[in-house]
């Protein structure tokens, strides 16, 4: 990861010292262990800040729509097949945007880290290759990074940056024999009674904070439905069925659309599995369209395409 | 008032006997959280939690509330006229509340019980509400409620302190509804002299384990316009994705919403939580809104708190240091970071 760091900034410096961007979009460290924080660096001097490990899994292409400038991001896969539909989608412009493909081999959940510790306090973290080293009051612990990976990122195919114009380090290998919906399927072979218990409890501690919403990339409408009051489409109270409406429709709105970064699952307050949901209408959309969301500028997503052999089965 | 001891094999018992005339809301955990629940027995309680991941503050002011009914039928009388709808007022007990969560209302009462201005449920809610709190014996790395005038073991707010002192809980008495509320209950065990140093030794380690310090003097000396143009509002605002995380884990924020919901004639006039830092929190009828952008609503939330509060009510910052925030926003905006920009600032 040091190296990947390093990288980072040499390009960075490269880029903004040669003026080839206005700005570049990157990690610094945090300011409590296992988190990262986003930023903006517009100058040379701004460099050293730059960060990079397991816990940079914010979705860097969640800051670039309606930007004006020229920018550089650092791109994991996720990342950069939110970037090509948010290119098909007009938010911004492929000639304004560096992109720097950073192989990824999964970032790591910072709540599975904190449930290791049952209440020790953590001071910090350093990781070696397949290990996440913590250091804290009165302790040190090592912990094998294979099994704190984020539920999307233990399941990911494309670990690769889909479009770059510079790669960071050599593509790393991507994981094969990976069944991504296996918690999809159980759900799917649920009652529907079953699976209406199963969301109601799944989405009961929602607080309506839109973490979820404000963390994804795909989510950039001026005016979300939610906030929409002539006419309103739904309460804005924790009633359980608003909530629902909410999530429902939000997924329905990802439907290949949603590259499964999992931000929103990471930004949750409430630990939520808001993926369950996401994930099902990903697996239909493959079903029905054969389609992938953002691996290639060539393909628009379906929903906003009409083809005359497009599935009708589903219309009344 | 006297320190009393209840024995740390008696806890069950005393939180039964809590529950025989009050709603007892205390710390529950279910899987990796603890949050504060409406408990029916004593073993629910989990007091082995550092804070809850929301404040309790919902006890008080509940996320969502219906105030109102009302009817839009033209042929009826009774058309267009509010009815309240009664709320419940058993009297209630937030057991292991944290001292700086206690210290939280009393700053909330600035806002909601004013001699001018009252609001009726806040009002009725804090009177039926005895807070009997919990002690820090080990604070978080994010905790500064040191530098907000608060700490470990502060006792503003309080009606009960309990401490941890091993096999026994000291209970500190501050208020006479605390006291009220032992003798109810019988407790009458005294605190040993040897019990109160191991609560003095506690509250001393406890102090010293604080490692996170904010500095707050040079608040109160910038000028608020200086502050509210300063430049680094650019940089702090950028990472912000404008969720509402931060003010609804926090203790001290206290915005809402009055909103109408209207179905086939029948309404609700109902309360719900806002956030200053939702889009739509200053948009006027006009359709103007003066905070339509990020950097807008991100300065509105510090300036606020760290400034527009102490400059109006003389009473600190609108801020406990439960560290809540600081934990919880998904890009690690750090409040304490914005406190130095803000207290260091040069013109």
């Amino acid at each position: 990861m040091e190296s990947l760091k390093e990288k980072m900034m040499h390009t960075t410096l490269l880029l903004l010292t040669e003026r080839k961007v206005d700005v570049v979009l990157g990690f610094q460290r945090g300011t409590v262990p296992l988190m990262s924080q986003p930023i903006l660096i517009r100058h040379p001097e701004g460099t050293d800040q730059l960060h990079w490990d397991s816990f940079c899994s914010t979705n860097l292409a969640n800051f670039l729509p309606q930007r004006k400038e020229r920018i550089a991001i650092f791109a994991k896969g996720c990342d950069s097949r939110n970037i090509v539909l948010q290119i098909l989608e007009n938010q911004i412009k492929r000639e304004q945007l560096y992109i720097i493909g950073v192989p990824c081999q999964g970032m790591l959940d910072r709540r599975k880290v904190q449930a290791e510790l049952n209440g020790r306090q953590l001071l910090g973290v350093r990781e070696t290759s397949g290990h996440l080293h913590l250091v804290g009051e009165g302790f040190m612990d090592s912990l094998e990074r294979s099994s704190y990976m984020q539920e999307n990122c233990a399941i990911c195919t494309h670990r690769n940056a889909v479009i770059y114009d510079e790669l960071l380090a050599e593509p790393v290998s991507e994981q094969e024999g990976v069944d991504r919906y296996e918690d999809v399927k159980a759900i799917e072979a649920m009652t529907a009674k079953e699976r209406w218990s199963y969301f109601e409890k799944l989405l009961a501690p929602c607080i309506r904070c839109y973490a979820c919403r404000n963390s994804c990339p795909m989510c950039y409408c001026p005016v979300c439905f939610v906030d929409e009051s002539m006419p309103q489409w739904l309460g804005k109270s924790i009633d359980p069925n608003d909530t629902k409406t909410f999530h429902f429709l939000r997924a329905y709105h990802l439907a290949g659309r949603c590259t499964d970064c999992g931000n929103c699952e990471q930004a949750c307050p409430m630990s939520i599995k808001v993926r369950q949901l996401t994930k099902k209408l990903e697996k239909d959309i493959i079903e029905l369209y054969d389609y992938e969301a953002g691996l290639s500028l060539d393909q628009r997503p379906p929903l906003d395409t009409y083809r005359p052999d497009d599935p009708q089965e589903f219309i009344g | 008032m006297v320190d009393r001891v209840i024995k740390k094999t008696e806890l069950a018992d005393f939180v039964d006997r809590l529950m025989e005339k009050h709603r007892v809301y205390a710390p529950v955990r279910q899987q990796d959280m603890t949050d504060f629940q409406e408990i029916s027995t004593a073993d629910q309680v989990d007091l082995s939690f550092a804070n809850t991941t929301l404040s309790p503050k919902s006890i008080i002011l509940p996320q969502s509330e219906v105030m109102f009914e009302f009817n839009l039928d033209r042929t009826s009388e009774q058309a267009g006229i509010l009815h309240e709808i009664e709320t419940d007022h058993f009297p209630r007990i937030i057991f292991g509340i944290r001292p700086c969560d206690a210290k939280a209302f009393h700053l909330l009462d600035l806002n909601f019980n004013t001699p001018s201005q009252r609001d009726p449920w806040w009002v009725r809610r804090r009177q039926i509400t005895t807070l009997v709190g919990l002690g820090c014996n080990t604070p978080c790395p994010t905790c500064f409620c040191t530098s907000v005038g608060s700490g470990p073991f502060a006792t503003e707010g309080l009606d009960l302190l309990l401490i941890d002192g091993d096999d026994e809980l000291v209970i500190q008495v501050i208020t006479e509804k605390g006291q009220g509320l032992l003798n109810d209950l019988g407790v009458e065990a005294e605190a040993s002299g040897a019990k109160k140093e191991v609560v003095s030794a506690l509250q001393e380690s406890s102090l010293q384990s604080i490692k996170s310090v904010v500095p707050t003097e040079g608040l109160k000396q910038h000028e608020a316009n200086a502050l509210f143009n300063a430049d680094f509002w650019e940089e702090v605002q950028f990472p912000c994705i404008n969720c509402g995380v931060c003010t609804f884990v926090c203790p001290t924020c206290w915005c809402f919403d009055i909103q109408d919901e209207v179905l086939k004639g029948n309404g609700l006039r109902l309360r719900n939580w806002d956030s200053c830092m939702f889009t739509l929190f200053t948009l006027h009828g006009s359709g103007h809104n003066p905070r339509s952008q990020k950097l807008q609503r991100v300065r509105q939330r510090f300036m606020h708190k760290l400034k527009y509060f102490p400059d109006k009510y003389h009473k600190g910052v609108a801020c406990v240091g439960c560290g809540r925030c600081v934990q919880q926003c998904p890009v690690n905006i750090d409040i304490r970071q914005v406190f130095l920009l803000m207290n260091d600032f040069k013109v």
